[in-house]
């Protein structure tokens, strides 16, 4: 496919991505329309029939769409600046964005060098891979606080911690799917390296790890969204104000004076999450040269 | 000095199965040897043996007088399987040249060896193409061409175009000939066809299964170089109708001495 596209003159192409565009925005427009107006839908008749089950619905527990997003360009209420709230919350999202981009790129390059070091050691992976999955059942939020006193008596710095809180949710992925990645590789592909006598460094180097990308990758994707989650369940216990963690605990200590905020701050969580899996779907695409198939 | 020299091998896998029992083969220098037999002859088993990649259970292989593992470590083999198993994220030129930046030849050296390569196999212009823009007969190309970069004294080619259409095959071998001739390698080839095996050889290798063994060896006595026409020639069917033959007899063979435990077998 890929050749005969680039057989086609340059402004067949160009016409080509741009309808394929349009037809992608026009699809998340729709996509936006339709949950805006279940949400909208769901409340009204809820509301009209008195129902309860499962929740009672008011404008406290979901409010209007346009309520949360008219919030957005008000001062909150219990807010402490003079600005308002989307710029607030948009600063708090770079410190947050800030935390969790330290602590994925320390999350992901440990699990990758963890899935590479189990990948090659068979007896070190038998012993310490039960660990590895045994470290994701302990609940973050009781290792977050235990994580910020410790640091915090080397005198690190906290929104530090929160970077290694993060890194805690985000090395797992990356470790399992290098470790499988580095393991699926073709055998006659390794027979292959063998037959040109490539040793273990080069055949990991130049075979089993460009191989094991597209796993990677994947990994990479979950991972980009749980370094904010992680970023902002660690924001709590180290009592740091200035991110998204401390902005939704603050607004759930108001939820029922003011439910908008809190709604308002999920948004603006959410979208830091899809730029994070955004930016990593943009690297995969420069870096992984693949069959457009494979592409996952 | 034979190139290959395979004594008394036998191949016992962990199950039980015995795959190859007391074969003795000796390939002389720029010989082209086919290995052809029904499945489960073992004849890709021998080719794997012959190119170290795994080991027989009795018996020894020496390749230009040196142990199969020694062999390997000097890259004296070019291998190419049935499916082209390129590397997806390198380009053709980066495919061909993987096994020259393993043996570490200077960026410069590598260059000009994949333009000749290219050349040989007839796919300059493509240079820059992934391979998953090719089709499957320029992959095995490539393929080919990789395998033949470094200059390795033994080609191992297990069905190299068992996964192509009839008329890609039929031009594949031409060229694979022409390369044959126009290089100094020994070709072990490993296919299914007759046509394909009478062709291209200098020696038929005639293999029966259960346990694997050598049948029958037949020599190919068609002249050099070959062209299309001689698949039409009187001497072509004949030798044709003789590997049949000899194919049929191992199988048959097979069929008597192992119908009453087969049987209970299956």
């Amino acid at each position: 496919m890929a050749t005969i596209a680039a057989e086609q003159p340059a402004g067949h192409r160009r016409a080509a991505a741009i309808r394929s565009a349009a037809g992608r925005v026009g699809m998340l427009v729709l996509v936006l329309a339709i949950l805006w107006g279940l949400w909208e839908g769901y409340r009204w008749l809820w509301i009209r029939e008195g129902w309860t089950w499962p929740f009672v619905v008011d404008s406290t527990t979901m409010p209007h769409i346009y309520d949360i997003l008219r919030q957005l360009f008000r001062n909150p209420t219990s807010g402490a600046g003079g600005d308002i709230l989307l710029v607030q919350l948009l600063h708090a999202a770079w410190f947050t964005a800030k935390e969790a981009l330290v602590g994925f790129a320390l999350g992901a390059s440990f699990g990758f060098l963890l899935g590479v070091v189990l990948s090659q050691f068979r007896l070190l992976q038998r012993g310490l891979l039960p660990y590895v999955v045994a470290s994701q059942t302990v609940p973050i939020l009781a290792v977050a606080p235990i994580v910020v006193v410790y640091l915090g008596s080397l005198h690190v710095a906290p929104w530090f911690s929160v970077a290694v809180i993060a890194s805690y949710l985000t090395f797992f992925p990356v470790a399992i799917n290098t470790l499988r990645g580095l393991r699926s590789t073709d055998r006659r592909a390794v027979e292959l390296m063998r037959s040109y006598a490539a040793g273990r460094l080069n055949i990991l180097w130049k075979l089993r790890i460009p191989a094991a990308l597209p796993y990677i990758f994947s990994a990479l994707k979950v991972s980009a969204t749980a370094s904010i989650v992680g970023a902002i369940i660690g924001e709590a216990p180290s009592s740091i104000q200035d991110g998204l963690g401390g902005f939704i605990v603050n607004f759930n200590q108001y939820y029922s004076l003011a439910p908008e905020n809190l709604w308002a701050t999920n948004l603006i969580a959410a979208l830091l999450g899809i730029a994070f899996f955004l930016a990593i779907v943009l690297v995969e695409a420069i870096v992984v040269r693949r069959a457009p198939e494979h592409v996952a | 000095m034979s190139v290959v020299d395979i004594k008394g091998l036998t191949k016992r896998f962990d199950g039980g199965t015995v795959a190859l029992e007391g074969i003795d083969l000796s390939i002389e220098e720029r010989e082209f040897i086919s290995l052809i037999g029904p499945s489960g002859c073992g004849k890709s088993t021998l080719l794997r043996i012959i190119g170290d990649l795994i080991q027989p259970t009795k018996g020894t292989v020496q390749v230009n007088g040196k142990s199969a593992a020694q062999a390997r470590a000097d890259r004296d083999y070019g291998i190419v399987f049935q499916d082209a198993v390129l590397y997806d994220w390198r380009t053709v030129s980066r495919n061909i040249s993987l096994p020259l930046e393993l043996a570490r030849w200077s960026r410069h050296r590598r260059a000009e060896r994949v333009k000749e390569m290219l050349d040989l196999v007839e796919l300059i212009g493509f240079e820059r193409h992934y391979p998953w823009q090719l089709s499957g007969g320029m992959q095995q190309r490539v393929s080919i061409a990789r395998a033949l970069s470094f200059d390795p004294a033994l080609l191992l080619m297990d069905e190299p175009f068992g996964a192509l259409d009839e008329m890609t095959r039929e031009r594949l071998n031409l060229e694979l000939l022409r390369i044959w001739e126009a290089s100094a390698s020994t070709m072990v080839f490993v296919t299914h066809s007759i046509a394909e095996a009478v062709f291209l050889s200098t020696r038929v290798v005639v293999m029966s299964p259960r346990p694997g063994r050598i049948s029958t060896v037949i020599p190919i006595d068609l002249p050099h170089p070959r062209t299309a026409a001689i698949r039409e020639d009187p001497r072509f069917f004949d030798l044709v109708t003789r590997v049949r033959e000899a194919l049929h007899l191992g199988i048959d063979v097979d069929r008597q001495l192992a119908a009453p435990s087969r049987e209970a077998t299956s």
